[in-house]
């Protein structure tokens, strides 16, 4: 029940895009076409939910305070974690990468799909603020793995709906400055407006 | 100063804005702009980093091989940011705990990797200092002005002075998501009609 919880809260609740204003520069480039949004939000769901368990035991094995206690006792006092960043950006990277390769090897097809966006998702900045939100809340493993799923799953959705309201704003007549970028940045604060009225949710 | 730095340098404040031309950088433009404070602490923070890796990029850009190029950009900023978020710890503890993961996102704050790969790498360091010092200010201009009309709107505050009348109501929404959205929207539309660019 409580990892049902901490899912809703962070699809619909704490929306990580619109909550949070992580990943605004990849929505709003990428939002124009539904099949694109689509495929980015897929792959966003899928590298979220590996980063953010596999930055958890970086933090909690390596980086933490005291976390290289089982290596030698004598470790236990040490604290890495200003090397959070660093590490973390490194391995998401290298998990993008290999994501890329397994999919590459065995999966052509979703691979062709998701194209250009796989690379795209290093410097995702919902992948990155993800890790460091797990840091801040000091979720556990299972609960890092629930909020990797339902924060990307978050996304996504937002993005996706993105997409479908600018197809049909697309025959609306806007105000010449406020095309694109301002209609947009309107929109998604609407669309964040709707999304506050499932704050209060409590399971 | 020479003309074409003095172009690098002011650019990007209007006519070539990051954030509303360039649409880079949008996320942390909301997210830390509840106070002006904290934006401007925040612009501080990336402007140094974005000039000097911009500086440092444009010194390695012949040594650089171009299929690795993105992970040295990223060593490269994520070191400045780590430096930064240091040193906003040890000296401005209460801020940094505001800002929360917002520091640490400065690394993958499109302005940075977009000037990395737009200019750095193609120009000398003194030009890509300048134009990173540029990007910043830009950026920054943005984040104090929303951060300001919602502060003012939320709290009828400035910078914790006092600017509104103590009868006036404080009004939540701007200082939640959606306000900074649809502030940020408009402030776009009014640049726009401004400089009297059109998209599409």
């Amino acid at each position: 029940m409580e990892y049902l919880n901490l899912a809703i809260k962070s699809i619909f609740v704490e929306n990580i895009l619109l909550a949070y204003f992580l990943g605004m520069c990849s929505f709003l480039a990428c939002s124009k076409k539904v099949d694109t949004a689509f495929g980015l939000g897929f792959a966003v769901i899928f590298v979220q939910t590996i980063t953010i368990p596999a930055n958890w035991a970086i933090r909690h094995f390596l980086l933490g305070p005291g976390a290289l206690h089982w290596l030698n006792p004598s470790l236990s006092t040490l604290d890495l974690s200003f090397l959070n960043f660093i590490c973390f950006i490194a391995t998401i990277a290298s998990m993008v990468q290999l994501v890329e390769m397994i999919l590459d090897k065995f999966f052509p097809k979703l691979y062709h799909a998701l194209g250009i966006f796989l690379p795209l998702i290093t410097v995702n900045c919902a992948i990155l603020g993800g890790s460091l939100f797990m840091v801040e809340r000091e979720y556990g493993f299972l609960q890092s793995t629930v909020f990797g799923v339902s924060s990307g799953a978050g996304w996504a959705l937002a993005i996706c709906s993105m997409a479908a309201i600018r197809k049909k704003l697309r025959y609306s007549h806007i105000p010449n400055g406020l095309k694109g970028l301002g209609i947009t940045m309107i929109v998604t604060g609407l669309m964040a407006m709707a999304f506050m009225c499932f704050s209060g949710i409590n399971l | 100063m020479a003309s074409a730095a003095k172009k690098l340098l002011m650019d990007p404040f209007s006519d070539n804005n990051p954030i509303t031309v360039q649409v880079l950088g949008v996320c942390s433009a909301l997210a830390v702009t509840v106070k002006v404070e904290t934006a401007i602490v925040m612009a501080l923070a990336l402007t140094s980093v974005v000039a000097l890796s911009n500086f440092v990029i444009s010194l390695l850009r012949n040594m650089i091989p171009s299929g690795i190029r993105m992970i040295v950009e990223m060593a490269v900023v994520a070191t400045l940011v780590i430096i930064a978020d240091q040193l906003l710890r040890a000296f401005l503890f209460d801020i940094s705990k505001q800002l929360s993961v917002f520091v640490g996102l400065i690394i993958t704050n499109c302005i940075v990797m977009g000037r990395a790969e737009a200019f750095a790498l193609q120009n000398p360091p003194k030009e890509s200092f300048l134009d990173g010092i540029g990007n910043g200010v830009g950026y920054g201009i943005v984040l104090v002005t929303v951060a300001s009309i919602r502060e003012i709107l939320g709290f009828g505050k400035w910078l914790s002075f006092k600017v509104l009348p103590d009868s006036y109501m404080g009004n939540g929404l701007a200082l939640l998501a959606p306000g900074a959205f649809i502030i940020l929207g408009l402030l776009i539309w009014a640049q726009r009609t401004v400089t009297k660019k059109v998209e599409e």
